[in-house]
């Protein structure tokens, strides 16, 4: 009886584990067949690098070279704003700061991870716009770089937290042997504790990235949404992920519109398991 | 921000079949976020007087109303364009056969920032500011400031009705197309919010939205035309030139609890209605 038990139990947390890897596969599976079908209308030279999203017009044209451009544009903005800000943290939280103020600052943290992206879209649509405005003598404020700073906040909160555990994990041993043999405290910092953590440090800054380009609503209420091809980070632009949110609602199903967002959907997946597989073997390296 | 959340709870209703059924009395509305204050004013009033029936009305956009008429998932589709020739395959290879019903007008109403000294514009300066032919606001009497568009995204029926009737002047055959940097909100209240902080924006919207944070501009058809201000009389006279007919689509001819309230919608008191939600009746 028990074994019959044991038995049943066992392969139940069996399903439950393969559950996982069933849906990303039927996922996927679901968007190769629906992206694909674009492509027999489109070639995907064109798809990818047309310069004109005007999906409805009649002929559509389906050219998402722009929409890479932006999303690539406002991810890379937020990773230069939130990696040296978000590293800097971890090392303030896990080396200096004294138990009471890492308390509240790793509770800060966690708060502002728990605040919906929408939150923050709104408050920058009312305060950072009109502010990025001002200061550059814009004739708009929606531009990439406020998308690149609200991003920012969002892609804060996974690099400080999985960076200070990366510090958190270098042997004690390699920080005392660093300061007995005279080093200082910050020389100890940057020249063992960064080093020894580095791939984790690599693995936190990929996830923040991946969270980054993955975002939707905050980037769609402050970047503009229009689709040109960037000439500075001071423009409006369009993102993958605010194409497929604001059109999907409209596509008809089974139209070219309709296949060419789930072939957006695709590259983004794409985007993103790169993203996420790279971080992966980051973690792995650290491991061993 | 609203009709973003009511999109979404209308999404979420779908999953649940007690609201999505045709046969328990309950009517489904879906469509254009123009007309979702007026379907809601509707309802509430038709349910007012008929306690029985239950009337849910949400938004999510024009097109996001037909493809669910389309999908069977609502029972009235409210768009504020016609529908498309596609659509009407589409909808025919399911066993739908939409039905168009006219139900209220709408004037759009062009705005800017109250601080920008431009008043009037004509059809064809429209046409070239939004295609990005002119881009200063010194063409048309303004100061010298780069012209910010603003634009609906592409689910919304006014921007389609604004590109073809405007922007392509009625001609099938245009090619004619939104500047590609005009920016697209995703909704009407975007448009309002972003026009009253930016001296140099200029945006559209139904008649509904204007409030003294923006000022709309009196158009003309043509050169030789009046300029004239988005007013209810105007729209009814048909002196101002961008109104526009907004229909409410169901399968096939009405029947039942359908048909009851599209009457009622088109009743004295329905149109009354229309007008306390800032659109035009339609003539009698």
């Amino acid at each position: 009886m028990r074994k019959i038990k044991e038995f049943v139990i066992e392969k139940l947390i069996l399903i439950c584990g393969l559950a996982s890897i069933f849906f990303v596969a039927l996922i996927f599976l679901f968007l190769l067949k629906e992206g694909l079908s674009v492509f027999k209308t489109v070639s995907p030279f064109d798809f990818s690098f047309g310069k004109n999203w005007y999906p409805i017009s009649e002929p559509a044209q389906l050219g998402i070279l722009p929409l890479i451009f932006g999303s690539l544009l406002v991810t890379l903005g937020a990773a230069v704003i939130s990696i040296p800000i978000g590293v800097g943290c971890a090392v303030y939280i896990a080396e200096i700061a004294p138990l009471k103020i890492k308390e509240i600052l790793k509770a800060g943290i966690e708060l502002l991870a728990a605040i919906p992206s929408v939150v923050l879209g709104f408050i920058g649509m009312i305060t950072l716009v009109p502010l990025v405005k001002n200061i550059f003598h814009l004739p708009t404020g929606l531009t990439a770089l406020s998308g690149s700073i609200m991003l920012a906040f969002m892609a804060m909160p996974t690099i400080v937290s999985i960076a200070e555990d990366a510090l958190y994990s270098v042997p004690k041993t390699y920080k005392e042997g660093a300061l007995a043999l005279g080093a200082t405290h910050w020389q100890a910092i940057w020249r063992v504790m960064l080093p020894a953590a580095s791939s984790g440090i690599l693995a936190a800054v990929m996830l923040g990235i991946g969270r980054v380009i993955g975002e939707t609503m905050a980037v769609m209420m402050i970047t503009g949404n229009a689709a040109v091809i960037p000439s500075s980070i001071l423009v409006p632009v369009r993102t993958l992920t605010a194409t497929i949110a604001a059109e999907m609602g409209e596509a008809v199903v089974g139209s070219e519109h309709y296949f060419a967002l789930f072939a957006i959907g695709i590259i983004l997946f794409i985007i993103s398991f790169a993203i996420n597989v790279t971080a992966d073997l980051f973690l792995h390296k650290r491991q061993q | 921000m609203l009709k973003k959340l009511l999109f979404i709870l209308s999404v979420t209703s779908l999953t649940i079949p007690v609201f999505a059924s045709k046969d328990s009395g309950s009517i489904q509305v879906k469509g254009s976020d123009t007309m979702v204050n007026l379907g809601q004013a509707w309802a509430e009033k038709y349910m007012e007087k008929n306690p029985a029936k239950f009337v849910a009305v949400t938004g999510g956009g024009s097109g996001t109303g037909l493809s669910s008429l389309i999908s069977g998932t609502c029972d009235i589709a409210m768009s504020s364009r016609n529908i498309k020739g596609k659509e009407i395959v589409l909808a025919n290879q399911k066993g739908i056969h939409p039905n168009e019903i006219k139900a209220a007008l709408d004037g759009l109403a062009v705005v800017i920032n109250p601080k920008n000294p431009v008043t009037a514009v004509t059809v064809d300066q429209l046409a070239a500011i939004f295609t990005g032919r002119a881009t200063n606001w010194k063409e048309f009497g303004g100061k010298d400031e780069r012209i910010v568009i603003l634009s609906r995204e592409v689910n919304s029926g006014t921007h389609v009705y604004f590109k073809e009737h405007i922007l392509r002047k009625n001609d099938p055959n245009s090619k004619e197309e939104f500047a590609p940097g005009a920016l697209m909100l995703s909704s009407s209240q975007a448009i309002a919010d972003e026009v009253s902080g930016n001296p140099a924006a200029i945006g559209y919207y139904g008649m509904g939205y204007i409030s003294k944070n923006q000022k709309p501009l009196s158009v003309a058809k043509d050169e030789n035309s009046e300029y004239e201000a988005p007013t209810i009389e105007n729209v009814i006279n048909g002196k101002y030139p961008i109104s526009r007919p907004l229909f409410l689509y169901t399968d096939g001819t009405p029947e039942g609890p359908v048909k009851d309230f599209i009457d009622f919608a088109l009743s004295k008191e329905g149109q009354d209605i229309v007008l306390a939600t800032d659109f035009v009746p339609i003539e009698k």
